[in-house]
């Protein structure tokens, strides 16, 4: 078990250093930090001596790779793709545009960014479970129909429209929960309401017709039939056996993104003004800071590669076949 | 350029890439046409009824979205420096042309649907000089009413005669296709139509299709007579018809939709056959380029990938000699960005595919017969693949449409100047707080996007359960168990 927790992480270190690799060559050598700096000046008006200046200040300055100018290990340290990239290793993002520590501004933000996304994962899981075992119950029925065009009808709304729909009847027109807004502490319950409503429906549709094709394959199978044969009730087979067997599927799509609660939602977050990391990453990306977007890619995809081990970890904890071969 | 012709075409990257998909879809309608597979799975989306009304309701935008590709600029009527002929920097399109009086007719500011006084007050100077606090009348929104208090009464007539209209079309375009289809199968008109009307013509749902044809007619003369003295959905905050607005938007869509699909095809096609038919370092190799790509937040790498076409394009400000070219432009590079983010899942499926097709004794055997790599996949393995490909596109399509209006929101996605229902809304959405609301774009990107993508994913699913194999396995394992109806919703798993 231990052997094969390694492998897996041991696995991992090749895919990170490709994702690093990647935004190196994205974000340093298809656009030059030359292009970066008279964007950021403005195209029109700008002095080659006011790019120099901009890239001193950021540390862009430096050759990409090796450093003929410097002595020892400097030759390779002192060079953008150290100072920019292989830092990231050890979680050092360095600094954002307007100065600040953009680690610091990460660890500050993913508790409202949690505070929103761990709600709305637990809830939603729970509630799309509940309506597609109850499809599942009806199934055949003008009940189980009328589920699933109504479940397709939800899936082809944009969130946007739920999003804003809720802030107008919820906000606006009953005035049950504030419009948008955070605060800390206790005091944040009245601002979570409306997201994490919003957010368990609008995932609904989609979430409820894949658990509902999940279970309905799992009826098909044999031991289905021969719980019935035994004559266990039909809420006992759905809950006992289909439920259980369902798991590994459902485990296959809900463990891997866990960790990337983290993020936040871009929309939600926008939309609510929590000031959580999806908001920091839309701030960004208005304000064209690159060095936020890629840390955050970066961060995104070492939670993503968490949650695939996480996945591995938690099949084999639902299924004996896994942990003993 | 002397010449005296009042236009010049012009062909945009995406409209170049549009008729290159529709030659595309051509050849493999063909090839759909000779394959016996192919053709029966068709049948099988015909014979459905969701299928056939869905694929009316998509053949629609689709027309809608041709039309708007076939770009021209228009001549000036001023002659340019040396007598030549000089061309308006206006790109228009072919539905600018038929749709003209929704485009030209603009107003001031917002104005609400079908109205004909502005949404806000303003001080009007009276012709005996006293001035007055009151809604005035719009430029061109019931602008034929000697008084706009005659609205509610001339709009409801005009409703009512262009329902008339709708419904006669409507009942000779019916006739017309059932007179057509009693022609080609050589039976009596009585007995074509009651085979329509009972369902049981056997093959294609023609009933589906004339119905769906039908309310479509229905509800557009109605407007399409309206939309010529009032504005029917509403004005934008720059006086646009917001109809038009919403029109404009459908190739934006489609377009994103489609051309991604277009761009992941190669990549996803390509690797993914060799990754599973070559296995070893080949296998390992192309599994680690999409394991790293996919362990990226897709969100993020979009975002990555549009800052840095921004970046270009900012920094090379006379790459592009009008602003419709710049946006389309942008909108061909956010379709290659999607495509390059959203490749792999296909490619994964095609590799499990290959993996278990390579197995198979035909292949072996054209193994050992020494036919070559080559030849093995393209006459033996991307057949069976097909389908699996024509699956992903369709089941992309609405995803693609939704993700357009969210990067827009984010600020990745189309230029701020080209028309889409992501701008739209984004847009509307600083208006939410004004009071009275202005609704109406919402609305109206609302619905057009409802229609869109549930059309579009009602057909993706008729389209899987009629090729995807796996579905007719689900349906037999429902006949094991203990069904309590007929199987009935198997169907729409």
């Amino acid at each position: 078990m231990i052997g094969y927790l390694l492998r897996r992480l041991l696995y991992a270190i090749p895919i990170l250093v490709g994702v690093n690799l990647l935004t190196f060559a994205l974000f340093f050598m298809v656009n030059t930090p030359d292009d970066m700096a008279r964007m950021q000046l403005g195209v029109k008006r700008v002095t080659p001596e006011a790019i120099e200046d901009w890239k001193r200040e950021r540390g862009y300055d430096r050759p990409l790779f090796v450093n003929a100018s410097a002595e020892g290990t400097a030759r390779f340290t002192d060079t953008i793709f150290f100072d920019k990239s292989v830092r990231l290793f050890v979680f050092d993002f360095g600094f954002s545009d307007d100065g600040r520590d953009i680690g610091r501004e990460i660890r500050e933000r993913m508790g409202p960014s949690l505070a929103i996304a761990l709600p709305v994962f637990v809830l939603g899981l729970f509630a799309y479970l509940c309506a597609a075992l109850l499809l599942v119950f009806f199934r055949q029925t003008v009940l189980d129909l009328a589920g699933v065009v109504a479940c397709v009808v939800l899936m082809s709304v944009s969130a946007m429209f739920y999003i804003i729909g809720g802030q107008y009847l919820v906000s606006k027109a009953w005035r049950l929960a504030p419009i948008s807004g955070f605060a800390d502490g206790a005091a944040m319950v009245p601002f979570l309401l409306l997201p994490v409503v919003i957010g368990v429906v609008a995932g609904l549709g989609s979430s409820t017709r894949w658990y509902r094709t999940i279970f309905l394959d799992e009826m098909a199978r044999e031991y289905v039939r021969t719980a019935r044969a035994k004559g266990l009730s039909e809420i006992r087979v759905l809950f006992g056996h289909v439920l259980r067997n369902a798991m590994i599927p459902i485990l296959t799509g809900v463990v891997v993104v866990i960790p990337s609660l983290f993020l936040g939602s871009l929309l939600f977050e926008s939309f609510f003004g929590i000031p959580g990391l999806g908001s920091y990453t839309i701030d960004a990306i208005n304000a064209q800071d690159f060095g936020v977007v890629r840390a955050m890619v970066f961060l995104g995809s070492v939670l993503y590669i968490l949650g695939l081990v996480l996945t591995d970890l938690s099949y084999a904890w639902v299924d004996p076949r896994v942990r003993f071969s | 350029m002397s010449d005296t012709s009042t236009f010049m075409p012009v062909l945009l990257w995406t409209d170049a890439l549009v008729f290159l998909l529709v030659g595309v879809l051509c050849l493999f309608a063909w090839s759909c046409w000779r394959s016996e597979n192919l053709r029966r799975g068709w049948a099988r989306v015909a014979a459905s009824g969701i299928g056939m009304g869905s694929a009316v309701v998509l053949a629609l935008f689709v027309a809608i979205g041709l039309l708007d590709s076939l770009h021209f600029r228009p001549a000036l009527d001023k002659p340019g420096e040396g007598g030549k002929v000089a061309y308006s920097v206006d790109v228009l399109s072919v539905l600018d042309v038929l749709v003209a009086p929704l485009r030209e007719r603009r107003e001031r500011t917002y104005s609400a649907p079908l109205a004909a006084v502005a949404f806000q007050k303003e001080t009007i100077e009276r012709p005996d000089g006293t001035q007055a606090r009151e809604f005035p009348r719009l430029r061109h929104g019931g602008a034929h009413l000697a008084d706009p208090a005659d609205a509610p009464a001339d709009i409801a007539w005009r409703a009512a005669a262009g329902l008339l209209a709708g419904l006669v079309a409507a009942a000779a375009f019916c006739a017309l296709w059932i007179g057509l289809l009693a022609l080609s199968r050589r039976s009596s008109l009585r007995v074509t139509l009651a085979d329509v009307l009972h369902g049981t013509s056997g093959g294609a749902n023609w009933r589906a299709f004339l119905l769906t044809a039908s309310v479509l007619l229905v509800l557009a003369a109605p407007i399409a007579v309206l939309s010529m003295q009032y504005h029917v959905l509403g004005t934008s905050k720059i006086g646009q018809s917001v109809l038009y607005l919403s029109l404009k938007s459908i190739r934006t869509s489609l377009v994103i939709g489609t051309l991604t699909t277009l761009v992941l095809m190669p990549f996803a096609v390509l690797l993914g056959i060799a990754a599973g038919y070559f296995k070893g370092w080949v296998d390992d190799l192309i599994q680690y380029v999409y394991t790293t790509i996919e362990s990226i937040p897709s969100v993020l790498l979009i975002a990555a990938g549009v800052l840095l076409i921004q970046v270009y394009m900012e920094t090379r400000p006379g790459l592009f000699e009008t602003s419709a070219q710049r946006a389309d432009f942008r909108l061909l590079m956010l379709c290659v960005i999607l495509g390059l983010a959203n490749w792999t899942g296909l490619c994964r499926l095609l590799r499990g595919e290959a993996l278990k097709l390579r197995e198979l004794e035909y292949v072996q055997a054209a193994h050992a017969f020494g036919v070559s790599h080559w030849r093995i996949i393209v006459r033996h393995l991307a057949p069976n693949m097909l389908h699996i490909v024509l699956i992903s596109a369709v089941m992309g399509f609405s995803g693609l449409v939704l993700a357009e209006a969210v990067l827009s929101y984010v600020g990745v996605g189309v230029d701020p100047s080209m028309i889409s229902f992501g701008t739209m809304i984004n847009d509307a959405r600083l208006e939410m707080a004004r009071e009275p609301m202005v609704w109406w774009s919402l609305m109206a990107a609302f619905g057009f996007m409802l229609a869109l993508v549930l059309a579009a994913n009602l057909f993706a699913d008729v389209v899987r359960d009629a090729f995807d194999p796996r579905s007719t396995v689900r349906r037999a394992g429902f006949r094991i168990g203990p069904a309590r109806m007929p199987d009935r919703a198997g169907g729409s798993a």
